[in-house]
């Protein structure tokens, strides 16, 4: 049969008009990305100095200062919110993974765990605010990162399970096979095994909660000064950028330059601690 | 086994089976099994399967997929109650103790019935530990006792010399062949009576094999040995004992040599110069 040439002509032309429409899509999203980057870093880098991280925010108008209490404040609410999250999302996790399974319950828990992963979060902070803050009489950094936690623990569960649902049976019932009880088999082969997938699923869960601000806006609210403990409010930097931000003084949209960059590098750092972390917990 | 591998093979089975004594002996029954019947949820598995297995001898189970030996061994560890739906119904002996008996500590049995299975396992820890993770499970030993024990059970399944040096190394670094060797030392590790072994070799290379069925056949020195295998000229090559199992029921059981070149069975025979299967 003679081949028709017209018909390598066309698909050559679909290929190269589908190829191009695929890459440029593809440069359509970064240029926004790198215009956001290099706008950042044009406007942030100036307001980084010493002062920005010794020192706390100055009056308006009195120039100098810095995000000493908010960079403080974030790495406390974060922290907290891992303690708090990370714990009950990982045994809830277990739980699917390796008990429920698939009983009735576990199916609820995973349905439930599925709509928190897509919840709102200002929906978690209202929510923290009518159980919290009512009840201690005060916005708290404890509420915050109550409210962290919160958005935390259903990716954590999801993570978990999944990670855990990679490690074959066959590994399990090697281990039972000894004659071990099922609560070793699963804290000492199961989380090995699983070890570097969770600390990476982790990882960007924080990083995830660590960008949020409207959950923050209800429950930890602000503060100028150092926080005296955890049942006051406290300043965190994603809040004090949208403070700032809007704020008429130039002093104060640098410094909320700042801390948006601040915030994306620390995001970024994560992100890439996460992926380091995969590639490097081989057993 | 397709059909021409198997018409070519037979020659070499009638052959080759591992020599033994002619006359039947008397050796101590170790696991006794007595009309066990077997049932994934209604589907029955296992049909009343009774036979003796005997102590220091290497029995092997063959058939066709599907036909309920790999049910079989699963019984003698109650490896099947982790599924729901699966239930045995009959008696495993034990040492003249019913092991399917609701009382049985399950850990028990397990330190004193081991198993290997059919793809390697290794734990996702060093090869040191995944032997001391077995051992640590029964005992508190110091560190240095553990180090000969590891030492000892690893040396039984002639894993040592390759590993010595290297025993903090990840147990998964290890080869195929290796990794399977290193999961007998761990059931070793533990001084079980019994060893299962479900199709040890079927995902190892021809030379990994040979290195498995040389221990196996070492090991029965020290313990009874069940396998269970798709290759019969490896039953053949390692087992005293023969039992040919198809849909669910024991055809024939009798000594390795006997069931190779005298089936009393036709169904055996036809099995064995590959008629189906």
């Amino acid at each position: 049969m003679k081949k028709d040439r017209s018909l390598f002509l066309r698909r050559r032309i679909t290929n190269g008009v589908m190829l191009s429409a695929a890459a440029l899509s593809a440069a359509f999203g970064l240029v926004w990305l790198f215009w956001i980057a290099g706008t950042l870093v044009k406007n942030g880098v100036p307001a980084i100095n010493w002062a920005f991280f010794t020192q706390l925010p100055a009056p308006p108008g009195t120039p100098g200062g810095g995000l000493a209490n908010a960079i403080v404040g974030s790495l406390i609410v974060t922290g907290l919110a891992t303690a708090i999250g990370v714990p009950v999302g990982v045994l809830a996790g277990t739980y699917l993974a390796e008990f429920g399974r698939k009983s009735l319950f576990a199916k609820t828990v995973r349905f439930v765990a599925d709509v928190l992963v897509s919840a709102p979060s200002i929906v978690i902070g209202v929510f923290v605010y009518a159980i919290v803050v009512m009840a201690m009489h005060g916005f708290s950094a404890i509420a915050g990162a109550i409210a962290l936690a919160l958005i935390m623990i259903p990716v954590v569960v999801r993570v978990t399970e999944e990670i855990l649902t990679l490690v074959p049976d066959t590994l399990r019932e090697a281990a039972l096979a000894l004659g071990a009880p099922y609560w070793k088999v699963v804290l000492m082969i199961c989380y090995r095994r699983a070890l570097g997938g969770m600390t990476t699923g982790i990882l960007l869960a924080v990083a995830r909660v660590s960008g949020e601000t409207a959950p923050l806006l209800f429950t930890a609210l602000n503060s100028p000064f150092w926080t005296p403990s955890l049942d006051k409010p406290i300043a965190t930097l994603n809040v004090t950028l949208f403070n700032y931000a809007m704020s008429p003084y130039d002093d104060w949209r640098s410094l909320a330059w700042g801390a948006a960059l601040l915030i994306t590098c620390g995001v970024l750092a994560t992100t890439i601690l996460a992926r380091v972390v995969v590639g490097r917990i081989r057993i | 086994m397709t059909q021409t591998e198997s018409q070519v093979a037979l020659p070499e089975l009638l052959i080759q089976p591992k020599a033994g004594p002619t006359e039947p002996e008397s050796h101590d029954v170790r696991l006794e099994v007595r009309g066990l019947s077997f049932y994934y949820g209604q589907h029955r598995a296992l049909k009343a399967i009774s036979l003796p297995i005997y102590a220091n001898r290497v029995t092997a189970f063959i058939g066709p997929s599907g036909c309920g030996k790999s049910t079989l061994l699963r019984t003698f560890n109650r490896m099947f109650e982790l599924y729901k739906g699966q239930r045995a119904e009959g008696q495993v002996l034990l040492d003249g103790k019913d092991i399917l008996a609701p009382d049985v500590d399950v850990t028990d049995l397990r330190s004193r019935v081991g198993m290997v299975f059919q793809k390697p396992t290794p734990f996702p820890m060093s090869i040191f530990d995944n032997i001391a993770f077995g051992i640590a499970l029964y005992e508190k030993l110091p560190r240095n006792v553990l180090r000969e024990r590891v030492e000892v059970a690893l040396r039984r399944a002639a894993l040592w010399d390759e590993v010595k040096d290297k025993l903090n190394h990840s147990g998964m670094s290890l080869s195929g062949g290796q990794q399977q060797r290193l999961c007998i030392a761990r059931a070793i590790a533990v001084e079980p009576e019994v060893i299962l072994m479900d199709e040890p070799a079927s995902a190892l290379d021809p030379i990994a094999t040979a290195r498995i069925e040389e221990l196996v056949d070492h090991l029965s020195e020290r313990y009874t040995i069940v396998i269970v295998t798709h290759n019969m000229q490896q039953a053949a090559r390692v087992s005293d004992y023969t039992a040919f199992m198809f849909m669910g029921e024991l055809v024939e059981y009798g000594q390795t040599e006997q069931v190779f070149t005298k089936p009393r069975e036709v169904k055996t025979r036809d099995y064995l110069t590959g008629r189906f299967g």
